[in-house]
């Protein structure tokens, strides 16, 4: 699935959604496709917060773990707790029911430094 | 790049390509988890044309394998087929294979793909040092190999197509001459459930394996499965790979596979030494190895990597060598070589995954076996 057009999203293969001041991170189906079937997903609790390009998480898979950035600075909100019983809604839906976390954001100037899903989607077809 | 002749095959069945000791192979198709369920609960259908099959024939056959493997390979006889290390002289494992006897003097030998060439000079360097006459005949691209395993797979299917082949015991295979080909069939696998291997002629093996997937009809029956499955079922199964629990600096009485080594093969009616045998023999007089091979399961659900780590109150006693969530268990397994004082069953130990602790615990391998019948 391409990414979407209503996001942008990072080299580090995160994608940020914006609405208002909240916004919704997760991983592209780039991201996913190449971890292979995600086991587990720690996040940063609800109140943690952090600065743009901080590690705000980590998702295990089969092949390996890898730690999950956010562009944005802000708190944590919400941790998509439906990841706990089911990690595989990241590999089933990466833009939709496998979202990771949702953010309070104080300064969204990170976020200049991501990419447009068309460009994103030119740089790693799926 | 090699591509086996079931790689179209895997193209069209959705199969995610990746490169694996040279050879293109799908590490998945739907997902490991999912390919790893069917295969418990079902069956799988595995490519393992990758894997390197060499005939071995001539008079001093018997003789070049005696040396060759660590386990007795005289007394076998034909259309059985046997697990056995080859080491090297430090008493360090070069590759682990399964010999098959197909005569007097025939044998096919089946190596891991990462090995076959390192295999290959090497048995020519010991028929060299042996003067043998014997004749060494890579079918590695000329044949393919497929496994079906899962518990449906003899019940619901091979007896379907072939009494005899469902007949046959563990470890016993069946050469079967079909109008236009050869076939091995074995009762054999890597992934702790029954079902067999078929090697066959490259051309052939499409068209086969077509008319095995009707012969299932249920499409649910049988599924293609990947590395990435193969990988974590026979982690579950406790049985080791090289690259992680068998290794060229490991010792071959150190990784759970003490049955397939015999330390008194020199012994009796056609004796020979193994290579490796003396080293062997020495670890054994210097009380065994240092470190031992241990199934730790682990809690939660978090997953230990490779070269993790493993500790006891804080020091380092150990180190991972192939781990995963196990997806039958629900939690985390491992395998690792720890100080042989803490191999017992029960130990307490801890893994260092760099990012945290994980708590674990010896337990006996296999971590997983499927109930019988």
């Amino acid at each position: 699935m391409p990414a979407p057009s209503d996001r942008v999203y990072s080299e580090s293969h995160e994608w940020h959604k914006l609405d208002g001041d909240t916004l919704t991170l997760g991983l592209t189906q780039f991201a996913v496709d190449a971890l292979t079937d995600v086991t587990y997903v720690q996040m940063k609790p609800v109140g943690t917060k952090f600065k743009s390009g901080d590690i705000v998480g980590e998702v295990e898979s089969v092949k390996t773990t890898s730690d999950i950035y956010c562009f944005a600075s802000g708190e944590v909100i919400e941790v998509n707790a439906a990841l706990a019983d089911d990690p595989g809604l990241l590999n089933s839906d990466p833009y939709g029911k496998g979202w990771l976390i949702k953010v309070k954001v104080s300064d969204k100037s990170g976020l200049s430094s991501c990419m447009p899903a068309d460009k994103y989607n030119a740089a790693h077809p799926t | 790049m090699l591509k086996t002749p079931l790689y179209t095959y895997h193209v069209q069945a959705g199969g995610k390509m990746v490169d694996f000791a040279g050879w293109q192979m799908p590490m998945m198709y739907t997902g490991i988890h999912e390919e790893h369920h069917q295969v418990r609960t079902s069956g799988g259908i595995f490519d393992v044309s990758h894997m390197g099959r060499v005939k071995v024939t001539g008079k001093h056959a018997r003789k070049f394998l005696e040396r060759l493997c660590t386990r007795k390979i005289s007394d076998m006889e034909a259309g059985q087929c046997r697990y056995s290390l080859v080491c090297n002289e430090r008493g360090g494992v070069r590759d682990d294979v399964i010999v098959y006897r197909m005569d007097d003097d025939e044998f096919l030998i089946v190596v891991n793909a990462s090995n076959r060439e390192k295999l290959l000079g090497h048995f020519e360097e010991v028929r060299a040092a042996g003067d043998l006459t014997v004749k060494f005949d890579d079918q590695t691209m000329s044949t393919a190999m497929v496994a079906l395993q899962g518990p449906k797979v003899i019940p619901d299917l091979v007896a379907k197509l072939s009494a005899e082949v469902a007949a046959l015991k563990r470890y016993r295979f069946l050469v079967k001459n079909l109008v236009i080909m050869k076939a091995i069939v074995s009762r054999t696998g890597y992934t702790g459930e029954d079902g067999v291997e078929v090697i066959l002629p490259s051309m052939a093996v499409s068209m086969a394996l077509g008319y095995v997937e009707k012969e299932a009809g249920d499409k649910s029956l049988l599924k293609p499965a990947g590395l990435g499955a193969r990988d974590t079922l026979r982690m579950e199964a406790g049985m080791p790979l090289y690259g992680h629990e068998l290794g060229e600096e490991i010792n071959a009485l150190s990784c759970g596979v003490d049955f397939a080594i015999a330390l008194d093969k020199d012994q009796g009616e056609y004796g020979e030494r193994f290579i490796g045998m003396e080293a062997l023999k020495r670890t054994v007089a210097e009380g065994g190895p240092k470190r031992k091979l241990v199934g730790l399961a682990i809690e939660g659900k978090r997953t230990a990597r490779q070269g993790n780590v493993i500790k006891r109150g804080g020091a380092a006693v150990g180190e991972v060598t192939s781990a995963c969530l196990s997806p039958t268990l629900g939690h985390g397994i491992a395998m690792g070589f720890v100080d042989t004082s803490l191999t017992e069953v029960g130990t307490e130990l801890t893994v260092d995954t760099g990012r945290g602790e994980l708590a674990g615990k010896v337990v006996k391998l296999p971590f997983y076996k499927p109930r019988k019948g």
